[in-house]
């Protein structure tokens, strides 16, 4: 009985017929080769694989040169015919090597399947992470040409559904940079575009010449097109456009199971373009909506400085129940008149925004009246408290005309905070106005107050989401009107922006990170500089201050 | 034992650190435009203009400066850009009050609205988003960059002051733009400035930094995981047409921060309006002569802790010594300016430390915020009447 043949390493062969025997009849192929370079002896096995051995002659020629030449006694790798073997060195005491041939075919092959597995598993998790993290159509298409020349082909090209007679398309070659196109062309001159831009199944590789590719469809200096597969991309129930896949000459073409993985990515990509030109499609719609509902930008009035701060209860929100908005109105004499308005609809959101956008419109055709408040807001508290919505609202109606620097107000709070005046020395008053909200009871009260801004002299008008901010150092005050009187002090003789900016600004503050509800603020301002001649552009003019 | 006077802030103080046009940091890095024989004229009368609130003369210099010949980016970093800077040294000094450096602001950023309009965008250049971190108020430095950048031939949108990240990244989302701009001044909003770059860099935007906030020489910058940082409009745009680093994959932000698993951020963040009402409520066991404080020196008095405690979370969340200390030598600089001992803020410190003895980064942070501001108070000889 020979132990030593039943030990798994070869290095244990010890001298004996028996091992021999042992070494002759082994399943694994088995030669020696001597220091001068011939085949000493071989097994059987050794024959099957290598049928060119002859013992005492050359190896050279018998044996692949891989296996020429044993390297520092590590086992060497190789390809014999269609196979591939790991071949382990044992030196003999001659001066010989023993050399142990393993076929490990099937086991490379699964490594091999198994790091592209993981590769192509890996490659998907980073596409989708890539392309979902966007929502925008066109660095969609450009994440998936990137992605796709990276790691799919030599080149890759996004094509979008034509819009009108143009075809969308993004090219991206290997390692370069992206290039939008949108061209007349006709995708049917490209065989399996057609049909893919139509969502069919996909056209296989081999069937498409890669010569029909013409030049739009590659990028710039893209030369010598070897092999072209192209994909559709799947969308919600209607095509999201196809993936085209370009390979030079030099490279082999594309497998199926390369055409399989291939359609894996595109059904990634197809889901993203179609997520992303939903949201664009939703995200144009709602701003067409929103135009309405946004507060206006402020018309200036010359000799007159408006500024005006809007911020909604949510961060995420663009709207609210808070508004405000300007009219320039028919005035007499040579006075420019404007109607400010500003107020707060009970509720949040889009809903109470809706309502604002009601109520601006209502003041609008109720401008002819603007000169008489009470009538205003009779007429327009009639068109709520008769309308289906049981919301109600408080606002403030500032008049503005302009006497030579001085600014006249006419101003009415409609169950709204009273506007503040910052006069010059730093003084704050409140407007000597009061009135019933609109919306609810079938009559409303006011009382109109009346008071000229001297320059640098600032009225400011608010909603209440300002003085109930909750918040300050402690977390739990609210910052109240005391505060902001406090704070308008300070504020004389500072241009309407910078007195709207400082009061958002401290509101904020004392808010910090907690909630709050929509605030919104105008300051109507009499310059403080008011020009006395004309400027021409070259000279300077002169200025009072 | 203090004159317990000399512990509360004078009625002088400022009512809001946040109204600090640049904040510490600003000292060190905040670099004032370059003068030169060219510029410095103009920049003396725009700022005689913009300090007496002269809008007109303030017009009348800008469209006189570039009838000179200056060209249009000079005037908007060199001259309106300098003058708003010693806007912000002169607030910081307490010769300029509060609405001085409003009416101040306002004035420049009329006087960039005056100038000629701006070229069609370049395609070659991408199209660059600049905005202001949340909470941040100081719009003018991004709103120069901006103009630098339309100047340069990029596509750009400017967003403002206080852009809420969710605006910021639906904006993207509209506009796909290749690069967002956010500038930052107040440390404190360093966790809100993270959460906004790592949701940019998340929809495939680069994103650029500047901006007191981000530290001398941007030291905290490279810790948020930007693609670049500048330390002026002018360097941020060469760096944009050099062309950013694409931003890496999505990530959380404890990838950037790992220290933060420590949770010693989240704890103390936390607890921070009821570690300033218990800070606040010790002071006044300790100096009964608070009790006679007006509500305005009160106030005043809890602000100075909440900022503390601010500069303290955000110390902690970028891990840095040198943001804490920092804020603590510019305060004390601050209240000496306004004739307050700047000693007062060492009882809170105090108060803090026994407060916050379980969390060891934070106690070595108090730790060194006590040792830098005693060492400087020695140093200036400003410590007079100090307490406990």
């Amino acid at each position: 009985m020979n132990v030593a043949a039943n030990r798994s390493h070869p290095g244990d062969i010890a001298p004996g017929a028996g091992v021999d025997a042992a070494a002759s009849a082994a399943p694994y192929p088995m030669l020696v080769i001597d220091a001068e370079g011939r085949v000493t002896r071989h097994n059987a096995a050794a024959s099957a694989v290598l049928p060119d051995l002859r013992s005492g002659t050359a190896a050279a020629g018998a044996v692949p040169p891989w296996l020429a030449e044993p390297v520092d006694g590590a086992e060497v790798r190789g390809r014999i015919g269609e196979r591939l073997f790991a071949a382990h060195p044992t030196a003999l005491e001659d001066g010989s090597t023993a050399w142990w041939l393993v076929d490990d075919t099937e086991y490379r092959l699964a490594v091999d399947e198994l790091a592209v597995e993981r590769e192509r598993a890996q490659f998907l998790i980073e596409a989708s992470n890539a392309l979902l993290s966007t929502l925008n159509p066109e660095r969609c298409m450009e994440v998936a040409a990137r992605l796709a020349a990276k790691h799919l082909a030599d080149a890759a090209v996004v094509v979008a559904p034509a819009i009108g007679r143009r075809l969308p398309m993004t090219l991206c070659a290997r390692g370069g940079p992206v290039e939008r196109r949108a061209i007349a062309v006709d995708p049917e001159r490209v065989p399996g575009l057609e049909e893919a831009l139509r969502g069919f199944p996909p056209v296989p590789s081999r069937w498409i010449d890669p010569g029909s590719a013409p030049e739009w469809l590659m990028p710039k200096g893209f030369g010598g097109v070897g092999s072209v597969a192209i994909t559709p991309l799947p969308g919600h129930g209607v095509p999201a456009g196809a993936l085209v896949l370009l390979r030079t000459s030099n490279h082999a073409g594309f497998s199926e199971s390369e055409e399989e993985f291939a359609a894996l990515f595109a059904a990634r990509v197809g889901a993203a373009m179609s997520a992303a030109r939903l949201y664009a499609e939703q995200a144009s719609i709602t701003d067409v909506l929103m135009r309405e509902l946004l507060p206006p930008r402020l018309r200036q009035i010359e000799g007159v400085e408006l500024a005006s701060g809007y911020r909604p209860a949510g961060d995420s929100a663009r709207v609210g129940g808070d508004f405000y908005d300007i009219h320039l109105t028919e005035g007499a004499g040579t006075a420019t008149r404007a109607l400010v308005a500003l107020g707060d609809v009970c509720g949040k959101g889009l809903e109470a925004a809706v309502i604002t956008g009601k109520i601006r419109n209502t003041l609008h055709a109720l401008l002819p009246m603007a000169d008489d408040h009470h009538r205003m807001l009779s007429m327009l508290n009639r068109a709520l408290v008769t309308s289906d919505h049981t919301r109600f609202a408080t606002l403030v109606l500032a008049s503005i005309a302009r006497i030579g620097p001085h600014v006249c107000l006419q101003l009415t709070s409609a169950g709204h905070p009273a506007p503040l005046i910052v006069r010059r020395d730093g003084g704050v008053e409140e407007a000597q106005t009061s009135g019933s909200l609109v919306g609810v009871l079938p009559e409303v009260q006011s009382a109109t107050a009346h008071t000229t801004l001297a320059p640098g002299e600032t009225c400011l008008l608010f909603t209440d989401g300002i003085p109930e901010a909750k918040g300050g150092p402690m977390g739990d005050e609210l910052f109240g009107v005391a505060r902001l009187k406090r704070a308008l002090g300070e504020c004389a003789g500072m241009p309407a922006e910078a007195v709207v900016e400082r009061v958002q600004m401290l509101a904020a503050q004392w808010v910090g990170e907690g909630k709050h509800d929509d605030m919104a603020l105008i300051a109507i301002t009499a310059p403080r500089g008011t020009h006395l001649t004309a400027v021409d552009g070259t000279t300077a003019g002169r200025y009072t201050a | 034992m203090t004159a317990p006077t000399a512990t509360p802030p004078s009625p002088e103080r400022p009512a809001d650190g946040g109204s600090v046009p640049f904040m510490p940091g600003a000292r060190a890095g905040g670099v004032p435009p370059e003068r030169t024989e060219e510029t410095g004229p103009w920049v003396e009368k725009l700022w005689s203009a913009a300090a007496s609130g002269d809008e007109y003369a303030a017009l009348d210099t800008v469209r006189s400066a570039l009838a000179s010949g200056l060209d249009t980016e000079t005037v908007l970093l060199d001259v309106i850009g300098a003058v708003q800077h010693r806007v912000g040294v002169e607030w910081a000094a307490n010769r300029m009050s509060v609405a001085d450096e409003h009416a101040a602001t306002a004035i420049n950023d009329r006087a960039i609205a005056s100038l000629p309009p701006h070229r069609i965008p370049d395609r070659a250049h991408g199209r660059v988003t600049v905005a202001c971190v949340d909470g941040e108020w100081h719009a003018l430095p991004a709103r120069l960059l901006a103009e630098v950048l339309r100047l340069r031939g990029w596509h750009v949108d400017y967003l403002g002051a206080q852009v809420p990240s969710p605006h910021l990244i639906t904006h993207l989302h509209r506009t796909g733009a290749d690069v967002v701009a956010l500038s930052g001044s107040l440390p404190t909003r360093l966790p809100t400035a993270h959460a906004a770059i790592t949701a940019c860099q998340a929809v495939g935007a680069s994103v650029i930094v500047g901006g007191a906030a981000f530290g001398p020489g941007g030291r905290y910058a490279g810790r948020l995981g930007v693609q670049g940082w500048a330390p002026d409009a002018r360097s941020a745009a060469d760096l944009l047409s050099a062309g950013l680093a694409a931003p890496g994959a999505a990530h959380q932000v404890t990838d950037d921060l790992p220290h933060l698993s420590d949770q010693e951020y989240t704890l103390v963040k936390r607890s921070a309006r009821q570690l300033v009402r218990h800070t606040f409520s010790a002071l006044a066991e300790r100096f009964p002569a608070m009790a006679a404080y007006d509500e305005e020196q009160r106030e005043r008095t809890a602000e100075d802790l909440a900022h503390i405690v601010d500069f303290l979370c955000a110390a902690l969340y970028v891990d840095d010594v040198g943001l804490f200390t920092g804020f603590l030598a510019w305060t004390a600089d601050i209240l000496t300016a306004r004739g307050v001992p700047a000693a007062s803020l060492l009882p809170s410190l105090d108060l803090l430390e026994e407060q916050l003895r379980d969390f060891p980064r934070t106690r070595d942070l108090l730790a060194h915020g006590h040792r830098a501001l005693t060492e400087k108070i020695a140093a200036d000889g400003t410590g007079q009447g100090k307490p406990v």
